[in-house]
């Protein structure tokens, strides 16, 4: 048992730390203020320190950190308040096709994102699946040596800046859903594609995806025909750090910084007990959740898949990231109301922005009710969910 | 290197204590200890075993708080009625004092007020007790005043001491540090505690869902329920990664282990609370019973839960987690 980071963590940190130091001071706001979240200049800055593939082995050009190192990477940014959910899910592919892609996939693909070139951003939800992913309609039908695609995609954040989306399709709607599935990497420059903007209550953009006999050839195939759901699991197994623990460390942070500053009144927050009560309940909640996340890292250190663990953690940090800028505005009264950054709202704006952000970190990547269903059935043992009969 | 595998000597107190607590605290042992709450002959096992003097240095090297508390999760998994935990934290002061006791001696970590120390657990069978009064670490005892109230909660041998007469152990400019790293003691101790009870409590809740059948299927299928017991397990699990956290952060004397002691011992409270009472709910109308062991772990979440928030007196957690995170911030987060 040892909760003290490694000397190659503290290594690193120096130099992230060095590095966010020196960004421009308004970068995190104005990140925040354009609605994508997804800076090129950082992501550019980050590719020429090798960053983007810090954790591929050192043959493969990478820096071959560990997977403690990453989570450094991961929690400084955030503590920073800089997102990195483009180079996040670019990464996740890229992790995805060095499994599951072609020999042609991982040659031309990979290098392009761990360069800093090219984003990639995910299609899995429509309009009428979510949590229900294997439910997708979008449809890639043979054409000769490709394929025809057509449908919609919902929720497809940071189409607008990819140059792929790696696409889940139906190719047999006559079998049981799961097994009908495959997955593809399709160019959002393809005759066909349309990207809409979609605007969220947390100021961030994401898209509604169009695909109108859009034409692929068949080396945009990931994994086998049919084998979609297999590539699914193997992505989805590189999604699961929660990124609210990140949120919340950066929120804390700020937080921390408003409560310690007099008001319009000279009284510093601090001095009101329900500021250090709301404080304590969030500090306490970050350390779990930092926590939960640490054990991920340590089992990916270990090569074991966290599975109930990464349910754990996820459920616990959105849900605790709600509680504690909900708690947060409470506190600050009537001034929470003011919002934006650089302007007079309390924490420049920060407990404002996370009180409407933080409701989608308990949506996405598997809404907290699918967390649930997840622990009770695995954690806990518990029998699986059946939804009623008629006339049961 | 951050690591979260357990030592062999935890795992062998582990194995060792869940197997002795299995023949020793069993339901019905628990229930005829009641009212009182003290099992005297689960005692003279837990002391031929070595308890509470293997956490000084009397016998040989100390055992760290890390096997400390999966002794103390053991025992609250079982609900064993003795006075484990305190007898630790005071053997722990002790040796801090070079001092060593060969009586039940118990711990108050709740500051006295007016020269009585209130609801002191164990005070109704200790020797002597230790209590902070009026910036004075004293102890109290043997042949003191001990008042026993008729009717408690939750057993835990309760009593009220009246510390005149008591003999100061420290009061000079180190002793409000000696209270402090003890109150820290017992706040590890009493949540690895709480998680244990929350641990075994939940698990109750969980095996009759399993079970129990209503409208053609078992009632753990049903995510009302199930979902109810998921978000419990969530909070378990969390309070024992900071217990074990809070436990290695004392033993390698971390600055920040008062802050986590504080940390583990709120958030073990407010777990094993929810996990109790979430778990009784399960069980439906057999949950009221007295009949159900269930009923025996809810009353005692609530009671170390009470105990947990009223330590080091009103407020005093908010302000240990409060000094920690604004020094975390100051240091950049260490």
């Amino acid at each position: 048992m040892d909760f003290e980071p490694s000397e190659a963590q503290l290594r690193f940190r120096t130099e992230i730390r060095q590095f966010l130091a020196e960004l421009p001071p308004a970068t995190s706001a104005a990140v925040h203020d354009s609605g994508t979240l997804h800076s090129w200049s950082v992501h550019r800055a980050m590719a020429e320190r090798g960053w983007l593939k810090a954790a591929w082995p050192v043959e493969q050009g990478g820096q071959g950190r560990d997977p403690f190192e990453m989570a450094t990477l991961n929690e400084e940014f955030a503590r920073a308040g800089i997102p990195v959910e483009g180079w996040l899910i670019s990464e996740l592919v890229a992790k995805t096709l060095q499994i599951v892609g072609t020999e042609q996939q991982r040659r031309e693909v990979i290098p392009a994102i761990l360069g800093g070139e090219t984003l990639m951003c995910l299609g899995y939800s429509e309009p009428d699946s979510g949590s229900d992913v294997a439910a997708a309609r979008t449809r890639a039908t043979r054409d000769g040596d490709g394929w025809v695609i057509d449908g919609q995609k919902m929720f497809t954040t940071m189409a607008h800046e990819a140059s792929h989306v790696f696409l889940l399709a139906r190719t047999d709607p006559d079998v049981p859903k799961h097994r009908g599935l495959t997955m593809f990497l399709v160019p959002l420059d393809a005759p066909g594609v349309e990207v809409r903007p979609v605007h969220t209550l947390g100021g961030e953009r994401t898209n509604a995806t169009f695909y109108e006999r859009v034409r692929v050839p068949d080396s945009a195939r990931v994994g086998e025909v049919d084998g979609g759901w297999d590539v699914m699991m193997v992505a989805l197994a590189f999604e699961r750090q929660p990124a609210a623990a990140g949120h919340l460390l950066h929120l804390v942070d700020r937080a921390v910084a408003w409560a310690r500053t007099p008001d319009a009144s000279g009284r510093a927050p601090i001095e009101r007990p329900e500021v250090r009560a709301c404080l304590a309940r969030a500090c306490t909640d970050l350390e779990v959740s930092r926590l939960m996340g640490y054990r991920m890292t340590w089992l990916t250190s270990r090569d074991v898949l966290p599975h109930t663990q990464g349910s754990l953690a996820k459920l616990f940090s959105s849900e605790a990231l709600m509680r504690a800028a909900s708690s947060f505005m409470d506190v600050a009264g009537a001034d929470g109301l003011l919002a934006g950054h650089g302007t007079e709202a309390p924490a420049d704006g920060w407990i404002e922005h996370e009180f409407r952000h933080s409701v989608v970190t308990t949506i996405y990547a598997g809404t907290s009710e699918i967390q649930r269903g997840i622990i009770a059935e695995r954690h806990l043992g518990l029998p699986r969910a059946q939804p009623r009969r008629a006339n049961a | 290197m951050i690591d979260f595998s357990l030592s062999t000597e935890q795992l062998d107190l582990r194995a060792g204590l869940t197997a002795l607590f299995a023949d020793h605290s069993t339901p019905a042992r628990v229930r005829a200890a009641e009212p009182l709450g003290f099992d005297p002959a689960l005692w003279a096992v837990l002391t031929d075993f070595g308890f509470p003097h293997l956490a000084g240095s009397r016998d040989g090297a100390p055992a760290g708080l890390a096997e400390l508390v999966v002794a103390a999760q053991a025992a609250g998994a079982c609900l064993a009625s003795v006075p484990l935990v305190e007898t630790l934290v005071a053997t722990r002061l002790l040796d801090r004092l070079g001092r060593t006791g060969t009586d039940l001696v118990t711990f108050a970590p709740r500051p006295a007020i007016g020269g009585i120390a209130r609801t002191v657990p164990w005070a109704a069978v200790a020797d002597r007790v230790i209590a902070w009064d009026e910036g004075r670490l004293v102890v109290s005892g043997p042949g003191h005043d001990v008042t026993t109230p008729k009717q408690t909660l939750a057993g835990l041998a309760l009593g009220h001491v009246d510390l005149t007469g008591a003999t100061p152990l420290a009061d000079g400019p180190d002793a409000p540090e000696l209270f402090d790293e003890a109150l820290a003691d017992w706040r590890v101790l009493t949540a690895a505690g709480l998680v244990g009870i929350g641990t075994a409590g939940l698990h109750l809740g969980v095996e009759y869902a399993k079970t129990r059948h209503q409208f053609g299927q078992p009632i753990g299928a049903f995510q009302a329920l199930a979902h109810q017991l998921a978000d419990a397990a969530t909070l378990v699990d969390g309070a024992e990664l900071l217990v074990l956290e809070a436990a290695w952060a004392a033993d390698t004397g971390s600055a920040r282990r008062l802050g986590l002691a504080a940390m583990a011992c709120t958030f073990a409270g407010r777990a094993a609370r929810r996990a109790t009472d979430r778990s009784l709910h399960a069980h439906g109308g057999y949950g009221y019973t007295l009949e159900y062991d269930i009923q025996l772990y809810f009353r005692r979440a609530k009671a170390l839960g009470l105990l947990s928030d009223a330590a080091g007196g009103d407020g005093a957690a908010t302000e240990a987690v409060v000094a920690l995170a604004l020094a975390d911030t100051d240091e950049g987060r260490p």
